[in-house]
C-alpha cells in the first residue's frame, strides 16, 4: 500500500524517486542567552564579513540573474544601517544572536510590508541571517550541507544562494514548502531538467533518508512508495530516456522535416545545449550580454562572446537576435526619455532611431565572429513592424557581411503582410509570446491577464497561419523561437500550419521530437485546421487533442 | 549643508538594481550621504536595505543631502545618478 501523499504545484514534467534530504532549518535561538559583552561587535561584524564575502565569491562565479541576485544578497549582508543596527542593540545589551536577529527581521518586515520584488528578497535576508547566527554561535550552518548521496532536495525554501551552494550532480529533484511555480528554485530546476515540486506543507517534516516518489506532473509527493508505483517510475523514466535516445533530425512520420533548435542566453548555456542532440540555436538573445554592463560592450568583448557560442556550435546553424532592450528592459549604460507605454515604445530593432551605434557596433562584431569561426550564422531583428524596417536591417547586416538575415515576427502587422517583409530578408522567426501580447492587447507581465495571452486563442493561431503562408508563398523558412514551441501538442500545429524549425529550452525538445515523429504531416495539417477552426483557446487545445495520436498521447501523458 | 530635490528618473522606482548602483556610488564617495522623501526624516543612502526599503518609486521626488568633504561634487554625481535611468531588469 502506498504511504502518505503530500501534494503541492509541480514544475515541469518529471519523474524520480530517491531518499529524501532535508535542509536543516533556521538555527534556534538560545532561549538563555548571555547580554552582549566585550568582543561581540567584532565577532558579529567578522560573521557579516565573512558571509557577505562568501556571497559575493559565489556571485563572481556565477552567471546572468543569479550574479545579480547573489552580489544584491553580498551587499546587504555588509549593509552599513544593519551593522549599525546590531550595535546599537548590543550596546543596550542584547546577546549577539537576538542581536542579529531582531535587526534583520525587522528589515524583513519592511520588506515584506513593501511587497512585490522586496517582498521576494526576504528567504535572501532570512538566509544571510541564519548562517551569521550560526558563526556567531559556533553552530553548524543551516542549509543542506553536503550531500553524500543523489537525493531528493526539501527545503523550506531555496534561496539562490541556498541553490549555487548544492551540489548539482546528486540532486534528483526539489520539493520546497514555499516558492511559486514561476519563482528562482523552479526556474532552476526548469533549467537543469529537474523534477520540481513547490508549495508541498509538510515536506520538510519528512525524516531525511526517506525514500519518495516526486511527480511533477501530478504535483504529488508519496511517501514509501509501493511496488506499483515505482514501477511506474521505472516506467516513466525509461520513456523519457527513450525519448532522449531518439537524436535524429525532428520530422513527421512520412519524414517532413521540422528543425529542433535551442534557446539560448549566455555561452555557458551554448555549451551545455551544443552537448544535446539539437540541430543548432534558434534563438541566442544576446540582450543577457548587454543588460549586465554598466557601459556599453566594446565589439572586442562581443567577438568573444559570439566566437566562443560559435565555436560550441560549429557545424550547426546558429539564429543570433540582435540586442532586444529599451522600454521595458533598459539599459544601464543608455539614458532613455520615460516612456507610458514601454512595449509599444522604442524597444528592439527601433533603438536604432535613438542608439544607431550600438546595432552598427553589433553587426560588426557578429561579422567578425563568423569571419574568425566560419559558422553558419543566421541574424534576425526584434520588433520589426515593416517592410522598409526589415529591409533597412537586412541592409546593415549585409554590410557588416552577414549573409543569412531575418527578422522577428512579433508584431501583427509583420504577420500579416509576411510575404512582403520576406522579400527584402531570407528568413522570419515567431516570437509567439509577444506576437500574444500585441494581437491580444495584453501586458506580458501582468499574470491576472494570463488567460487572454494563452497561446491557443484562435486569433493568435490565425496570425501564425498567416506568416507560415507568407513564408510558403516566398518558399522561406518561418521558424517559431516562443514558448509555445516547448509544448509537444501545440509544436503538432506549427508543423501542420508550415512552421519550418522549432527552437525552445533544450529540455524540452526530446518531447516535441517524439510528438512531431509520431504523427504524419497530413495530420499536423488536420490538427492545426481543427485547432483554427474552434473558437476559443481551451476549444483549440481540445480540439488539437483529440487528434493525436493515443500512443503518443501515453507516452507523452498528454 | 548641500540639498538637492531629484526626481526618480529609473522606471521601475528605486530599488533592486538601480539601488544598488546608486547605494555603491553612496558609499565610495567617502561623504554622508542621506536620502529621503522631502520633509519626511531621511535614511542612509549607503544603506541598501534602507533606501530599497524607501520604497521611492518612479517619478517620485528625493531629497538628498550630503555633508563632509567634497560635499558639492557628490551631490552633483549622485543627483546625476538619480535623474538616470539605471534599470536592467534581468532575464
Amino acid at each position: 500500500m502506498a504511504g502518505n501523499t503530500l501534494t503541492g504545484v509541480g514544475v515541469g514534467r518529471g519523474i524520480v524517486l530517491g531518499p529524501l534530504a532535508v535542509a536543516r532549518p533556521a538555527i534556534t535561538l538560545p532561549a538563555d542567552e548571555a547580554p552582549a559583552a566585550d568582543g561581540d561587535l567584532a565577532r558579529v561584524q567578522a560573521a557579516f564579513t565573512a558571509v557577505a564575502a562568501d556571497l559575493q565569491a559565489r556571485a563572481d562565479s556565477a552567471e546572468g540573474t543569479l550574479a545579480e541576485v547573489l552580489g544584491a544578497t553580498a551587499q546587504m549582508a555588509e549593509d552599513p544601517a544593519l551593522i549599525a543596527d546590531v550595535e546599537q542593540r548590543l550596546a543596550s545589551g542584547t546577546g549577539p544572536a537576538h542581536a542579529v536577529s531582531e535587526a534583520v527581521e525587522q528589515v524583513c518586515e519592511m520588506f515584506a510590508a513593501v511587497g512585490g520584488y522586496m517582498a521576494e528578497r526576504v528567504t535572501d535576508l532570512r538566509s544571510v541571517k541564519d548562517r551569521v547566527i550560526a558563526q556567531v554561535l559556533g553552530a553548524p550552518e543551516p542549509g543542506l550541507g553536503e550531500l553524500t548521496e543523489p537525493s531528493v532536495v526539501a527545503a523550506e525554501d531555496l534561496s539562490p544562494a541556498d541553490t549555487s551552494a548544492l551540489d548539482l550532480t546528486k540532486v534528483l529533484g526539489i520539493v520546497t514548502e514555499q516558492g511559486g511555480p514561476t519563482g528562482h528554485t523552479a526556474i532552476i530546476a526548469g533549467q537543469l531538467g529537474l523534477p520540481c515540486i513547490v508549495r508541498v506543507p509538510g515536506v520538510t517534516e519528512l525524516t531525511a533518508g526517506t525514500v519518495v516518489v516526486v511527480d511533477a506532473a501530478a504535483g504529488t509527493v508519496t511517501v514509501e512508495p509501493d511496488a506499483a508505483l515505482v514501477q511506474e517510475v521505472a516506467d516513466r523514466r525509461a520513456a523519457a530516456d527513450r525519448l532522449t535516445q531518439d537524436t535524429e533530425p525532428g520530422a513527421t512520420s512520412d519524414g517532413h522535416r521540422v528543425q529542433l533548435l535551442a534557446n539560448i542566453g549566455t555561452a555557458a548555456d551554448a555549451e551545455r545545449a551544443a552537448a544535446t542532440a539539437v540541430e543548432g540555436v534558434g534563438l541566442f538573445r544576446t540582450e543577457v550580454l548587454f543588460l549586465e554592463q554598466q557601459t556599453a560592450p566594446t565589439v572586442d568583448q562581443q567577438v568573444e562572446t559570439y566566437t566562443a557560442v560559435l565555436r560550441s556550435f560549429a557545424g550547426r546553424k546558429v539564429v543570433v537576435r540582435t540586442i532586444d532592450a529599451g522600454a521595458d528592459k533598459p539599459l544601464a549604460f543608455a539614458q532613455q526619455s520615460v516612456e507610458e507605454n514601454p512595449a509599444l515604445g522604442v524597444r528592439g530593432y527601433r533603438l536604432v532611431r535613438t542608439l544607431p551605434q550600438l546595432l552598427a557596433d553589433q553587426l560588426t562584431a557578429l561579422g567578425r565572429a563568423q569571419q574568425e569561426t566560419g559558422a553558419e550564422l543566421w541574424v534576425m531583428a526584434p520588433m520589426i513592424a515593416t517592410p522598409s524596417e526589415a529591409a533597412d536591417f537586412a541592409a546593415a547586416a549585409r554590410d557588416a557581411g552577414l549573409k543569412t538575415v531575418g527578422v522577428m515576427v512579433e508584431v501583427p502587422a509583420v504577420a500579416l503582410r509576411c510575404a512582403d517583409v520576406l522579400q527584402d530578408v531570407d528568413f522570419v522567426s515567431l516570437g509567439t509570446n509577444d506576437l500574444a501580447q500585441y494581437t491580444m492587447a495584453t501586458d506580458r507581465l501582468r499574470g491576472e491577464l494570463s488567460d487572454l495571452l494563452d497561446p491557443w486563442q484562435p486569433a493568435v493561431l490565425d496570425l501564425v497561419a498567416a506568416t507560415a503562408d507568407g513564408g510558403r508563398a516566398q518558399s522561406k523558412p518561418v521558424g517559431v523561437c516562443g514558448e509555445s514551441a516547448s509544448d509537444p501538442l501545440m509544436a503538432l500545429v506549427l508543423t501542420g500550419l508550415g512552421v519550418t524549425s522549432l527552437s525552445m529550452s533544450p529540455s524540452a525538445v526530446p518531447a516535441v521530437r517524439a510528438a512531431v515523429r509520431g504523427h504524419s504531416l497530413a495530420r499536423c495539417q488536420e490538427i492545426a485546421a481543427a485547432a483554427r477552426a474552434a473558437r476559443t483557446a481551451s476549444e483549440a487545445r481540445a480540439a488539437a487533442l483529440e487528434l493525436t495520436d493515443p500512443q503518443v498521447k501515453q507516452l507523452l501523458g498528454l | 549643508m548641500p540639498q538637492r530635490n531629484v526626481t526618480i528618473a529609473s522606471s521601475v522606482g528605486l530599488h533592486a538594481r538601480p539601488a544598488g548602483i546608486f547605494t555603491k556610488a553612496a558609499a565610495a564617495t567617502g561623504a554622508q550621504v542621506t536620502i529621503g522623501r522631502p520633509g519626511v526624516a531621511a535614511v542612509n543612502a549607503a544603506s541598501l536595505l534602507m533606501v530599497m526599503g524607501l520604497g521611492l518609486k518612479h517619478g517620485e521626488t528625493a531629497e538628498l543631502t550630503v555633508e563632509g568633504d567634497g560635499a558639492d561634487a557628490a551631490l552633483d554625481q549622485l543627483a546625476e545618478l538619480l535623474s538616470t535611468d539605471l534599470d536592467a531588469a534581468g532575464v
